[in-house]
């Protein structure tokens, strides 16, 4: 046995654990519910000047790439349980999911 | 004196067993519909990239009955995740101060608060 | 009141048996007895063939682990007045294999436990001239809660990572690591790191939370080794960030 080097998959799925419980819900009360309800608008003008503005591209980067992280970590621990294993491929599908969402939210936020 | 130990071998729907390992699997697949989510909301960043037509039909898919739908399970699952996150918290860090150990209501109210607060600057951020 | 409880216990007898088959006895039912009680009725009454560990019938020894109606328990601390209605079936600690009836084989939680290294580790040997350890109420308490495991392996039963992975160190010997990681006289966190900070220690638990719920004495077991990955994981950077800083 030696020590693993997990703790580079466990902390920011820790982090993006915290920061899902904290922004997630909020997040899809107003897409899933007040913006179709007309309550609140999400105006184009309103969203590009947040994300051009560094530390709203800061805030938006992290409130996607942490969730997606946690998310992805914890889907291969619970492949695991469910039978599947832990194998090169679960890894690859999870943690590569996440690395796509991340990267193009990076290249996203980058752009506009 | 023949030895000849027997293996029970563990059947792949163990968790439907017991009550607390199907509330065990619902909690760990809250994960699921969090990761759902982060996928829309990057689908939400590729089309404010495209432009101002292309971020208006985002708005109107998110409105449309199955985007609707979809988002309100996300929600219940992601609120899930939060109740069953800050209930865990204190077992994983517990706090001293002063050399007593602070209650661990006291850490799942700190949470809670700063749940309430970090909700309340998005919805104005959002303008509500 | 004559009342009789039926137990329906799993029985595996290694020279004849192929496979491990229930078999039900009817014992008395009594307000007082718990289901020790009706196992060793059982055993000098109705069948003396019967095996299964016990000693201390009080819930600190932890010999008397089992599975009582899918939920691992002390057979002296399972009432029989609270399976009246439901009838009793008893099977050997899961995720153990059984050597005989209701008694499993501990040898791999044996070498666990050893392997975590269960003893004060001190900076420098202290000559018994110098005394003893002076630690105060408050060190005490910051481990005293992980001091109370009787290894009865109830959390072993219940944790569905150890009955995936055989490998896992599991909940007993991972909090019992974190007691003497948390005892001020202590000093041999890196040498636990190892085992505790391996693949097959904290790293394979998903906090499901069922060790503690079983624990007979409340040392919660999963709260140690959620606070251990934190200890690991800062260990881990302090590592990366400081490389050859070897305590």
């Amino acid at each position: 046995m030696a020590r693993s080097n997990k703790p580079i998959l466990w902390l920011p799925f820790a982090g993006g654990g915290l920061v899902a419980a904290l922004i997630i819900p909020v997040l899809i009360v107003i897409t899933g519910i007040l913006v179709p309800l007309g309550v609140v608008r999400l105006p184009y003008d309103k969203m590009t000047a947040f994300a051009h503005n560094p530390l709203g591209k800061l805030i938006l980067f992290g409130t996607v790439a942490l969730p997606a992280w946690h998310a992805a970590h914890r889907l291969r621990m619970t492949a695991h349980d469910l039978g599947l294993g832990d194998g090169a491929a679960v890894k690859a599908l999870c943690y590569g999911a996440a690395g796509i969402l991340i990267v193009v939210a990076a290249a996203m936020l980058v752009a506009i | 004196m023949s030895r000849r130990p027997y293996i029970r071998k563990l059947e792949r729907n163990w968790w439907l067993g017991q009550r607390r390992y199907v509330v065990y699997m619902v909690r760990e697949l809250t994960s699921l519909f969090i990761g759902l989510y982060c996928v829309l909301l990057v689908v939400g960043l590729f089309r404010l990239a495209q432009g101002r037509a292309a971020w208006d039909g985002f708005l109107a898919a998110l409105s449309s009955p199955p985007g609707v739908l979809l988002q309100l399970v996300c929600l219940a699952f992601a609120t899930y995740h939060s109740l069953t996150w800050f209930a865990l918290t204190p077992k994983a860090m517990p706090l001293m101060v002063r050399g007593e150990p602070v209650p661990a209501m006291a850490i799942v109210g700190m949470h809670y608060g700063a749940w309430a607060v970090v909700s309340l600057i998005v919805l104005m951020a959002a303008g509500i | 009141m004559s009342e009789d409880v039926t137990l329906s216990i799993l029985r595996f007898r290694p020279e004849v048996d192929r496979e491990p088959h229930f078999q039900t006895y009817t014992v008395p039912y009594r307000e007082d007895w718990v289901v020790l009680d009706a196992l060793n009725h059982i055993k000098d009454h109705l069948d003396a063939t019967l095996s299964y560990r016990w000693s201390c019938h009080m819930a600190i020894c932890g010999s008397c682990g089992m599975m009582i109606n899918g939920e691992p328990k002390l057979a002296c601390h399972a009432f029989l007045r609270d399976y009246r209605h439901d009838g009793i079936r008893i099977e050997p600690l899961d995720h153990f294999p059984i050597e005989r009836d209701l008694v499993i084989v501990m040898d791999s939680f044996m070498e666990k436990l050893s392997s975590v290294k269960p003893f004060v580790i001190a900076k420098e040997e202290k000559p018994l001239s110098d005394g003893e350890h002076l630690q105060s109420p408050l060190q005490l308490m910051a481990f005293k809660q992980y001091t109370l495991c009787i290894n009865c392996l109830l959390c072993y039963a219940a944790c569905p990572q150890c009955g995936l992975k055989e490998d896992f160190v599991g909940p007993a010997a991972l909090a019992l690591a974190h007691r003497y990681n948390l005892d001020s006289r202590d000093d041999g966190n890196d040498q636990r790191a190892d085992v505790v900070a391996s693949n097959e220690g904290v790293w394979e638990c998903t906090f499901v939370g069922a060790c503690s719920e079983v624990c007979p004495k409340h040392v919660d077991p999963a709260a140690a080794i959620q606070q251990a990955k934190i200890s690991a994981s800062l260990d881990w950077f302090k590592a990366w960030l400081l490389p050859g800083a070897h305590r």
